[in-house]
C-alpha cells in the first residue's frame, strides 16, 4: 500500500480568537491544539505522492585526502534514482557558510571532520537509499588530525584551510585560528599590584549538543520554472536562501522557502544541514525529495557548542573589591567556521561577567581543527565564560573570607557601569537584586527522601537503581549569575520585517500577521498575535505561515526575535492603525470633531478617543477596505569592536539571570541529584508570562545538562565522535530535572519595544556554574571541568 | 509481507511491508498518521510512544510484523480513546478493547478551532487540554509521546504523586520545557478528572 496522503503537509495558517490575549497576558499558543492532536506538520512529516528519499554518505575519518569515489554499484541498486558527488554540483559556487564560505556542499579533495558529507543518494525507500549509500566506495588517504590549540598552532601544523582569503585571516596570529579578539582596558598589570589576593584557574568546558528533538528534515519539490520549493525547519529562512541559491546556480526568486514545523533549535539550525542536498537531488531527479536524519546522523548534521579551555586570573583587595582580570579563552571551532567569529566576540566581551572591573586584559580565540564544527548554541560564547568567572568568584570570595553572594553583590555591575569594551550599560542591570532574590528563597527541606518508613529511593542520587539508601549522601548549595547580550552585535544590520493586514471577514475585523520569523517552539507567534490585538484592538488574529514571500525577519536566535520581529510587528501595526484612522476620518470625520482633534486608539473592535468615547466600529469603518503594510524595523545600531583593543559600543542590550542550585551527592558512587534550581531573571517586560517562565525553566535545564551529563566525546587521537546517539549522549530526563522555581523581574529597558529584554539565553548561562558550585560545596572538590562525571567525584 | 492490525479502532492492512520496517514507519509513512514522532528511532526519547494492546511502547522499536492482529492507539486517536473510556467506564480503566477514531476520521481531522483558552475548539481529551492550558507545549515534538504516556498513567492512577508522574514519564525526553510545565499539566488533568467523577 502506498502512502495515503496525496498532498504536501504544508504548514497551515493558525487563527486565534480571544477576548483577552494582549501584551502581558499568559495567552495560550495558537498552534497548541494542532500540536496535541498530532496534526501539526513538522518538517519530518512532509509528504508528497511520488517523493523519493534522500540519504547522505558521510566520511568515516576526520582528516583525509579523497583519492577516489566509486558510485557504480550504488547507481545500479534497483530503486535508486540518483547518486551525486562533488563533480555533480551545478554552479561555480560550491561552498556555503554563515560568516565564511568555507563549508563544502559535498567534500572535494579533502574531508576535514568525521561525518562530513561526501555523496548523496535518492531512492524510492529510505532503506534502499541507505543500502545504496553503503555501496559507494570512497578511498581516503588519511592526514594527521588537529585536535587542540597545541596541534593547531604548532610551527609545522597542517593547515585545516589552505589559502584562506576571508576577512579574518588578516588579523589572526596563525592560519589555524579562525578569529581572535583581544580586549584591553585600563592596565591589568598595574592594577594587580593593588590586589591582596590573586586566584588563577584553568577551566574546561565540554562540547554540548543542542539535541533538539525534531531531526533535521525537509522536502524539496522541483517547480515548473526550473526552480525549487523547499519546506524545511530552520532558524532563519532568508539566511538559508542566501546560501542555497548560489550553489544551486539559481536566482533567489527561484528558490521558494516555507518554514515547516520546527521541533526545537537552540542554535543548531542556524547552519545549513540537508537543505541544499535535498534541493540538488530534487533538481536532478525532477521529483520531490525528502530527507530526514536519524539521531545518529543528526549529531553529524549540525554544529555544536564550542568546547573551551579558559585561563583566568582575578585579584581582589582584602575588603573584597575586584582589582583586575586577565583571561584567555580558547574555543575549538572545529573544521568549519560557522558562527565562530561572532562566538569569539561574545566570549571576549562578556568574559568579565556582570561585574565592575576597570582593568582587564582579555583574549578569546577560536581554532580551526579536525574536531566536529561548532557554532551557535543557546548562550553563544557567554556560557563558557560564565562557567569560569563564576568559579573564580567563589574561589576569590573564599580567599577574602566573604560570603560568596555578598562578594558578588559588592562587585555587581549596575546601570551606568562601563563594560570592558568601554560601552556604558544604559538600562537597568539588577545583578545584586536577582542574587538577593535567589538567596532569600527558603531552602528545600533536608533529606526529603527520608521518612519514618525509610528512604524513598526514587528521590535519591541514582534513583530507582537503588544504589543508596542515604548513607554517604551530602548536600551542597551553590550560586551563580550571568550576563548575555541580546541581538546580533558588532555592527550587524539586525533588522526584521513584518507585513500586517487588517480587513473585515464575516462581519468582524481581523488582523493577519505575516513574517518570515522561524517559530521554533519559543512562542513568537503567540506574542505576535498579542501585539496585533494590543495595537489594533481586534480579537481575531491570523498568523500566516513563515516563508520567503515576505522580507527577512532575521534569525530566531540571540534572544532577539521578540525584540526585533516583535518590534517590526508593533511598528507595522502602528502604521496600519494610522491608515485605519485615515479611512475613519474620510468616512466619518464630519460626524464628530474628535476625529480631527483627539488622540485615537483602537480597542475592543472600536475606534475610541483617549477619553474612552467610541467613534466607530472597526467592522463598519473597514467594510470594503483592506489595509496592509509591510515594514522593516531596526534596533539602535552597534559598531564593530576594535581589532586590537576590543573597544566599541558593540552590543544592543544585556540580559541577566541568577541561579541557586541545591544538590545531593552520593560520594561513594559519584552520583549527583539536583534537588532544586531556583532562578531569578529580569525580562524587562513579560509579554507572555507563561512562555517566559517556560523559557527560563527550559534554559535552566540545558545548563543543568551540561553541568552533570551532556558531552559529545571526541577521540583525541582520531577526532572521531564516540557517542552520537541518545543512548550515549545523555540529556536530562524528568527524573534528572529538579523543581525550578522562577522569580521574574520586570525592569523596563527604555530603548526596547514595550521595555522588553530578550530572555531566552540568560538562564542557560548561570545554571551550569551554580550546579558546579553546589557540587563543590557538597564535596569539597575543586572540579574545574564540565560535565562532572562520577569519576571526578570519586577520584577513580 | 502483509500486516493486519487495528489503528485507533479501525482495521488496517499494510502491504509490501519490508521485514525491517518499524511500526513507527508504517504509521507515519504508510498509514498517513505522522503524529507519532521520529526523534531518535532507538527507543531512548519516547516521542513515538503509542499504545499496543493498551501498553505504552516505543513504536520505533516494534517491528511492523509484531503488530499482526493487535491494537494500536496513537496520539491521533487519543481523544476518542479517552472519550470512549469515559463513556464506558467513567473514572476507570478501559483495558485493551477500547474503540477509537476510525482511520478515515483521523485522516480527515482538521483543527477544530484553535482556542485552547476557552475550550471552544471541541474534542480534546483532558490530558491534551491540560498540556495546552499549563503551557507544557513549546516546540511540541515530544508532546504526542508524552500525551500517550501521561494518559496511560492517569488511566491506572487517577491521582499520581509527583514521584509517580516522574517515574511514568521518565522514558520521554523533552528538550524545551524543563519538565515543570509537563508536571503541571499532568497534575491539572488529574485534578480535573477528579472533579468530573
Amino acid at each position: 500500500m502506498a502512502g495515503t496522503k496525496t498532498t504536501t503537509g504544508a504548514p497551515t495558517e493558525v487563527t486565534q480568537k480571544h477576548n483577552k490575549g494582549g501584551i502581558g497576558e499568559s495567552t495560550l499558543r495558537p498552534d497548541g491544539t494542532l500540536k496535541v492532536t498530532g496534526e501539526f506538520a513538522y518538517s519530518s512529516d512532509m509528504w508528497h505522492e511520488d517523493m523519493l528519499w534522500g540519504q547522505t554518505l558521510r566520511s568515516t575519518v576526520a582528516h583525509a585526502e579523497i583519492v577516489s569515489i566509486d558510485t557504480v554499484e550504488a547507481l545500479k541498486t534497483p530503486g535508486v534514482y540518483a547518486v551525486l558527488t562533488y563533480d555533480d554540483l551545478p554552479a561555480e559556487m560550491k561552498n556555503y557558510g554563515l560568516e565564511i564560505q568555507d563549508t563544502p556542499v559535498l567534500a572535494h579533495g579533502k574531508v576535514r571532520h568525521h561525518g562530513e558529507p561526501v555523496a548523496l543518494v535518492a531512492a524510492d525507500h529510505p532503506e534502499t537509499a541507505r543500502r545504496a549509500a553503503a555501496k559507494i566506495v570512497v578511498e581516503y588517504k588519511e592526514l594527521p588530525v588537529i585536535t587542540d590549540e597545541a596541534s593547531a598552532t604548532a610551527p609545522d601544523a597542517v593547515l585545516v584551510h589552505e589559502g584562506r582569503t576571508d576577512e579574518y585571516i588578516k588579523h589572526v596570529p596563525h592560519p589555524n585560528i579562525v578569529h581572535n579578539q583581544p580586549i584591553i582596558r585600563g592596565n591589568a598589570e598595574e592594577a594587580a599590584k593593588k590586589a591582596d589576593f590573586i586566584v588563577k584557574g584553568e577551566y574546561t568546558f565540554g562540547m554540548q549538543d543542542q539535541a533538539f528533538l525534531g531531526p533535521e528534515s525537509g522536502l524539496a519539490v522541483p517547480s515548473e520554472d526550473g526552480g525549487v520549493e523547499l519546506y524545511v525547519a530552520t532558524q532563519w529562512l532568508h539566511s538559508d536562501l542566501e546560501q542555497i541559491a548560489p550553489v544551486l546556480g539559481l536566482p533567489e526568486e527561484k528558490v521558494r522557502m516555507t518554514l515547516s514545523g520546527v521541533g526545537g533549535a537552540f542554535g543548531g539550525r542556524e547552519d545549513i544541514s540537508m537543505q541544499i542536498h535535498a534541493c540538488l537531488l530534487a533538481l536532478r531527479t525532477g521529483k520531490p525529495v525528502k530527507i530526514v536524519y536519524n539521531r545518529f546522523e543528526s549529531f553529524f548534521g549540525h554544529v555544536h557548542r564550542h568546547p573551551a579551555k579558559l585561563y583566568y586570573e582575578h585579584g581582589a583587595t582584602k575588603d573584597g573589591k575586584l582589582t583586575h582580570m586577565k583571561c584567555k579563552i580558547v574555543l575549538d571551532g572545529g573544521a568549519y567556521a560557522s558562527a565562530s567569529p561572532a562566538v569569539v566576540g561574545n566570549a571576549s566581551s562578556l568574559s568579565v561577567g556582570p561585574y565592575v572591573i576597570d582593568d582587564v586584559d582579555i583574549e578569546a580565540i577560536a581554532l580551526y581543527s579536525n574536531n566536529p564544527p561548532c557554532g551557535a548554541m543557546r548562550g553563544f560564547g557567554a556560557v563558557q565564560a560564565c562557567f569560569a568567572y563564576e568559579a573564580q568568584m567563589d574561589k576569590l570570595a573564599d580567599k577574602v573570607g566573604m560570603d560568596r553572594v555578598e562578594f558578588r553583590q559588592l562587585n555587581a555591575m549596575s546601570q551606568g557601569t562601563i563594560m570592558p569594551t568601554g560601552q556604558p550599560v544604559d538600562s537597568p542591570a539588577p545583578v545584586a537584586e536577582i542574587l538577593r532574590r535567589v538567596k532569600a528563597r527558603p531552602l528545600p527541606p533536608e533529606r526529603q527522601w527520608e521518612s519514618s518508613e525509610g528512604a524513598d529511593v526514587r528521590a535519591l542520587p541514582g534513583g530507582l537503581s537503588n544504589t543508596t539508601h542515604g548513607e554517604g549522601v551530602v548536600r551542597g548549595v551553590g550560586y551563580a549569575v550571568g550576563i548575555k547580550n541580546v541581538g546580533f552585535s558588532e555592527g550587524f544590520d539586525d533588522y526584521s520585517t513584518a507585513k500586517v493586514r487588517m480587513e473585515v471577514i464575516n462581519g468582524e475585523p481581523v488582523a493577519t500577521v505575516h513574517t518570515a520569523m522561524a517559530e521554533v517552539g519559543q512562542g513568537g507567534i503567540t506574542v505576535h498575535a498579542q501585539i496585533a490585538r494590543t495595537e489594533l484592538g481586534v480579537q481575531q488574529v491570523t498568523i500566516h505561515p513563515a516563508d520567503t514571500q515576505v522580507g527577512s525577519a532575521g534569525s530566531t536566535s540571540a534572544s532577539r526575535q521578540t525584540y526585533v520581529t516583535g518590534g517590526a510587528v508593533k511598528n507595522s501595526c502602528e502604521l496600519v492603525r494610522e491608515k485605519v484612522l485615515e479611512i475613519g476620518r474620510r468616512k466619518f470625520g464630519s460626524y464628530h470633531p474628535a476625529w480631527a482633534t483627539a488622540e485615537l486608539v483602537l480597542e475592543g473592535g472600536k475606534v475610541l478617543t483617549d477619553g474612552g468615547e467610541a467613534l466607530a466600529d472597526l467592522a463598519e469603518l473597514l467594510e470594503g477596505e483592506t489595509v496592509e503594510v509591510e515594514a522593516e524595523w531596526r534596533h539602535r545600531p552597534t559598531v564593530a569592536f576594535d581589532k586590537k583593543t576590543g573597544q566599541g559600543n558593540g552590543h544592543v542590550q544585556y540580559s541577566f539571570a541568577a541561579h541557586r542550585a541545591v544538590v545531593e551527592v552520593d560520594t561513594e558512587l559519584g552520583l549527583v541529584k539536583v534537588v532544586e534550581l531556583a532562578t531569578a531573571q529580569d525580562v524587562g517586560k513579560a509579554l507572555n508570562p507563561l512562555s517566559v517562565v517556560g523559557q527560563i525553566q527550559g534554559g535552566t535545564t540545558q545548563g543543568l545538562g551540561v553541568a552533570v551529563m551532556e558531552e559529545i566525546i571526541v577521540d583525541p587521537k582520531t577526532a572521531k565522535v564516540r557517542n552520537p546517539s541518545f543512548t550515549d549522549y545523555l540529556i536530562p530526563t524528568i527524573l534528572d530535572t529538579p523543581t525550578i522555581p522562577v522569580d521574574v523581574l520586570e525592569l523596563a529597558d527604555p530603548n526596547a519595544p514595550y521595555g522588553l529584554r530578550g530572555m531566552g539565553e540568560a538562564p542557560t548561562l548561570s545554571s551550569t556554574p551554580a550546579v558546579l558550585a553546589a557540587i563543590r560545596n557538597a564535596t569539597g572538590l575543586e572540579l574545574n571541568r564540565t560535565p562532572v562525571r562520577p569519576e571526578h567525584l570519586t577520584g577513580t | 509481507m502483509r500486516v493486519n492490525f487495528t489503528v485507533n479502532g479501525r482495521q488496517q492492512e499494510a502491504d509490501d511491508v519490508w521485514e525491517g520496517e518499524s511500526l513507527l514507519y508504517v504509521l507515519r509513512e504508510r498509514m498517513g498518521l505522522p503524529g507519532s514522532k521520529n526523534a531518535c528511532e532507538q527507543g531512548e526519547c519516547g516521542s513515538c510512544t503509542v499504545r499496543l494492546d493498551g501498553v505504552p511502547v516505543c513504536s520505533c522499536l516494534v517491528a511492523a510484523g509484531q503488530v499482526e492482529g493487535r491494537e494500536v492507539v496513537t496520539v491521533e486517536g487519543l481523544a476518542d480513546y479517552a472519550k470512549h473510556r469515559e463513556d464506558s467506564h467513567p473514572g476507570g480503566a478501559c483495558g485493551s478493547v477500547c474503540g477509537g477514531t476510525s482511520l478515515q476520521e483521523a485522516r480527515q481531522w482538521q483543527a477544530k478551532g484553535t482556542d485552547g483558552q476557552t475550550g471552544e475548539g471541541g474534542e480534546l481529551s483532558q490530558i491534551q487540554q491540560a498540556f495546552i492550558d499549563a503551557g507544557a507545549v513549546q516546540c511540541g515534538f515530544c508532546t504526542p509521546g508524552l500525551l500517550v504516556a501521561a494518559d496511560e498513567l492517569l488511566e491506572r492512577n487517577a491521582s499520581p504523586s509527583d514521584a509517580d508522574i516522574r517515574e511514568a514519564l521518565s522514558g520521554n525526553l523533552c528538550r524545551c520545557t524543563g519538565y515543570e510545565k509537563i508536571l503541571d499539566a499532568v497534575r491539572l488533568a488529574a485534578a480535573r478528572q477528579e472533579e468530573t467523577v
